[in-house]
This record gives C-alpha cells, structure tokens and sequence, in this order.
C-alpha cells in the first residue's frame, strides 16, 4: 500500500499546460495516453475515486494537484522478454492519464491515495466545517 | 413546433461517433482479420500477446481481481481464461462514475499452433496476468517439398 500525495506544479491555467503538454509529447513523438476507467462516490465525509491501471507499480505512479485539478498518471511496466513482437494488442499505450478538477469544500492537502493490485485509490476528504449538516425543521 | 433544431449539440456527438467507426475501420484494415473468438475493444480484461523463437507471453489486464478465482486453461493453441470481479457499492455513498467493470469474464486467445501446452507459468504482477507458454522444441521452421 503506498500513501503518495504530492504536489509538483500550481499556477498558470490548466488549459494552457495541457495544450503544451500535447505539443511536447507530438514533438516526442510519445504515445497517446489510456483514459484509465473510474468509479467515483461521495459520502458524507468526502469523495472516493478508484481507477484502474494495471501494469503500473508504485514507483511509477505519478498523483498530483495541479492549480484545481488532480491528476493520475502511471507508466505500465511489462515484463517483456528482449527480443519479443507483438502478435495482438489491445493495449497500445504505456501510459494512463486522467485529470479530475476538485471543488473547493475538499481538502486537497489531505488525499490519501493506495494501490493494489493495479487498482488505485484516492480518499479526498472534505473540508470539516464544510461537512453537510443537517437542518432540522421546527415544527410550529 | 417543438421539432429539434438540426444543429443541437447531439448532432456533433453523431459527428465523432461516424469518426470513431471510420478510425475503426481504418485500423482494421491495418491489422491482422478479425479473430473468430476476439471481443470487441474494451472489454475486460484487456489482452496484449507477445512471441519469441522460444514462447508465447500473454498479457491480460485485469486488476483487483484475486488470481486464485482465476481459471486458466490451454487445449492446442487454444488459451482460455475466466474468472470474476465483483465489486461491491456502498449503500450510503452517492455514485457519480460507475465505469470500472463489475462481473464475470471469459476471454478465450488463439495462440500460434508450436506450444508446448506442458509448460506454462502463470503469475500475477501489478494487476496484470502474464502467462508465458514455451515453443515445442521441435518447431522448426519447416521446409515444404512439392511433389
């Protein structure tokens, strides 16, 4: 189980650093990322997000804040023998990226993340004081 | 009177859905004859095959699943595999994405026809099971006399 939360860039509009992030991978000549696919819920306490990215090993996990936005990204590591081919491929790309943008009310300081197994969890806890009350009705 | 105006904006997913087949189509021209047993993209679990001179490495891409639900099976060349994930929902929670597949699978893989169906490992690593299925020795090259 791994606890990875780490914030690496803020600032400029997320836009922009996405249309350059496109351009410098074209001019890499790197791959297309997977959208990893993703259960999202919300209990009173906070959001869970759980994504799947097989393949990808702690090390090459890459969760982030960035401005607003939280995105996962992870590199997939296959054992491969030196010399092999491809014979069928459903998988094209080693790389999974997805980008969510967080609201306000949750604490982006506070995510605690895990990954098992190929399948990462996030925990984003919401603010305390922001938590929902409930508001009683009085009766008259 | 109500008619839907032509240029809502469903018009434009129409417009990326005609792409997506033409990409589609495009790509399998570029690849290999539909497999008779292949699923179509995007179902679980994903399959990469790669080969040696030695082995055939199959690659299945199905994370949070317990291997030891796994049932792997090779008759010939043919490698099956089936086995469930289940997950669960939690009652009190309120679900925005559901996109992760929940349920059984089955995914049968025609391999090439040299294996030795006698050695096969299997092992699963980061969500990924990788069977590897050694060549016949005897599989040479063969050399074909016409009579």
């Amino acid at each position: 189980m791994a606890t990875h939360t780490e914030v690496t860039r803020r600032g400029s509009s997320s836009a922009t650093q996405q249309a350059s992030g496109q351009a410098q991978q074209r001019a890499q000549g790197a791959e297309a990322p997977i959208r990893p696919p993703v259960d999202i819920w919300e209990d009173k306490d906070g959001i869970t997000l759980c994504a799947d990215m097989p393949g990808v090993s702690k090390d090459r996990l890459n969760l982030r804040i960035d401005g607003n936005n939280l995105v996962v990204e992870g590199q997939v590591r296959l054992e491969l023998p030196e010399n092999a081919e491809a014979l069928y491929a459903d998988v094209r790309s080693s790389l999974y990226r997805r980008t969510f943008s967080l609201s306000g009310e949750l604490e982006s300081g506070k995510i605690e993340a895990s990954l098992k197994n190929g399948v990462l969890t996030v925990r984003i806890p919401k603010r305390a004081e922001l938590r929902p009350r409930r508001i009683e009705v009085q009766a008259s | 009177m109500f008619g839907i105006p032509s240029n809502v904006p469903s018009s434009v997913f129409d417009e990326l859905w005609r792409l997506q087949q033409e990409v589609d189509e495009l790509f399998g021209s570029w690849s290999s004859p539909l497999g008779i047993r292949s699923l179509p993209r995007g179902s679980f679990p994903a399959v990469n095959v790669g080969q040696t001179p030695e082995r055939v490495d199959v690659y299945l891409f199905a994370p949070g699943i317990d291997p030891k639900s796994l049932d792997i099976s090779i008759q010939q060349n043919l490698l099956t595999v089936s086995g469930k994930r289940e997950l669960g929902t939690e009652d009190t929670a309120a679900y925005y994405r559901q996109e992760r597949f929940s349920g059984e699978f089955r995914r049968v893989i025609s391999l090439p026809e040299d294996l030795d169906p006698e050695r096969v490992q299997a092992k699963y690593v980061d969500g990924i099971v990788q069977i590897a299925v050694q060549r016949r020795e005897s599989a040479r090259p063969r050399q074909i006399e016409i009579h």
